[in-house]
């Protein structure tokens, strides 16, 4: 059977979608949507095909979009994605996550919601914002804002999100009640002797093993970790990495062990690929080992960046990666990141980078 | 997508209010298929204005107003040429501009 790969493209200045065929080797642009938007995150159902996209724009504020038809015609609410009269407003949507039947968002200020409307109406889950840590949670400089939505593939109970910077926090009732998931995990930004706090760290990404629901892998502000039950407690996977710091983090379609990172050179280093040269890393171990993969990848004199949500791979046998970089390339591999091709260049900055499978 | 002026009538509670003309900012009129660059609404505040704009074109009032509640920060609403507020009363025949901030884009 044929199909059609798209790559769902979240930029400062609206959605995009790069459209290809089974050999992934000749995409078709299409965009810019949603009226040039800045938009965190592009996603689709994979049950429907139907794409949202979520931001915010300055003049209007938060909304989600939606297209039903593959991106020819779209739509936007945000019906009741509001916090009570007297709370800081909601700024901007940030995260996405489809579930059965229903739709997840994370905004900034940090608040996570729902929709069993397919994103017309929208329902605070507001047992998140009641934990007794909120009072401390600090914005880290994107913003306070909850970038990672994780669903238990068997238990729709059970979720993890992520904030930046409160940390993982994880619930098994479907958002009544919240505990941190942190233990492990490094806050080098706190005083000496204050590292390992229940909350607080600054995670940038968090992803769950496909087959492997209690193995969790994130990418912090602090390090790289992996966690074997359901984030309890973390392990660094860091050795072998060129630094410590980066944003995005994205798991192989089916092999639990395989994960792929960008590091870049340092917080407080310009936050660009180390020493001028691109480069994904990729382990094949769950993290014990590290491979830098550049065949493809510009070497020298490059000084860009790949934010948190931008890259992602596909679902095709091998997996195809792809990620989308602040400066507007988008790269491509269908060889599970042995070797990578630019497929477009002179985007906006590319916030997401998201994939859809459907048939030809 | 119109841009012609609306003459949607609106429901019997709007009798008593005054009617205003307001002039819509073309990036709002673009997100709300079927709205217009010019309308006229009862309201007698700025934000009866607001709300009679969402009976027209539900999800409008987010655009403008945030939770607070107030106009959004770089939303600006002028009446009579002043930066208007929620509260901002109306009279008959009151001139409204609903612009988008020169900050915002």
């Amino acid at each position: 059977m044929a199909h059609k790969v798209i790559i769902l493209i979240g930029t400062k200045k609206g959605a995009f979608l790069m459209e290809g065929d089974d050999s992934r080797r000749a995409w078709a642009l299409r965009g810019p949507f949603c009226e040039t938007w800045p938009l965190n995150h592009v996603i689709a159902d994979p049950v429907n095909s139907t794409i949202y996209a979520a931001g915010g724009n300055e003049w209007f504020g938060p909304a989600v979009w939606k297209s039903s038809d593959l991106g020819a015609t779209w739509s936007h609410s945000s019906e009741n994605l509001v916090y009570p009269a007297g709370e800081d407003p909601i700024k901007s949507v940030w995260s996405l996550a489809p579930g059965k039947g229903c739709l997840y968002a994370g905004v900034e200020p940090a608040g996570l919601f729902r929709s069993d409307d397919e994103g017309q109406t929208w329902r605070h889950l507001a047992g998140l914002r009641k934990h007794p840590s909120r009072p401390d949670w600090q914005p880290g400089g994107g913003g306070l804002i909850l970038h990672s939505i994780v669903l238990h593939p068997d238990d729709e109970r059970r979720l993890w999100v992520a904030i930046s910077a409160a940390g993982v926090f994880h619930t098994a009732n479907g958002g009544e009640t919240w505990d941190p998931r942190n233990r492990g995990t490094r806050a080098d930004f706190l005083p000496e002797g204050q590292n390992y706090p229940d909350y607080g760290q600054c995670v940038h990404g968090l992803v769950m093993a496909p087959g492997s629901p209690e193995r969790l892998y994130q990418q912090n502000h602090c390090g790289m970790y992996r966690s074997d039950d359901g984030g309890s407690q973390w392990t660094s996977i860091e050795a072998g990495l060129p630094s410590s710091f980066g944003f995005p983090v994205a798991v192989h379609p089916r092999d639990p062990a395989t994960l792929y990172l960008v590091p870049l050179n340092g917080d407080v280093s310009g936050r660009y690929v180390p020493d001028g040269n691109a480069a994904v890393w990729r382990s094949r171990d769950s993290g014990e080992t590290w491979q830098a993969l550049r065949d493809g990848l510009p070497q020298g004199n490059v000084f860009f960046g790949v934010l948190r949500q931008a890259i992602a791979s596909d679902g095709l046998e091998p997996a195809g990666i792809y990620f989308g970089t602040n400066t507007g390339a988008l790269f491509a591999s269908d060889d599970e990141g042995d070797s990578w091709t630019c497929i477009a260049e002179h985007l906006p900055p590319i916030y997401s980078v998201e994939t859809l499978v459907v048939e030809a | 997508m119109s841009q012609e002026k609306s003459t949607i009538p609106d429901d019997r509670s709007s009798l008593a209010r005054p009617t205003v003309a307001v002039t819509l900012a073309p990036a709002l009129v673009r997100l709300f298929p079927g709205s217009a660059l010019r309308v006229e609404v009862p309201a007698a505040t700025v934000g009866e204005m607001i709300d009679t704009l969402e009976c027209r074109w539900p999800g409008m009032r987010d655009r403008l107003r945030d939770s607070t509640p107030r106009i959004r920060r770089h939303i600006n609403i002028f009446v009579d040429g002043e930066r208007a507020t929620l509260a901002t009363r109306l009279a008959p025949g009151t001139e409204i501009f609903v612009l988008t901030a020169i900050s915002g884009g």
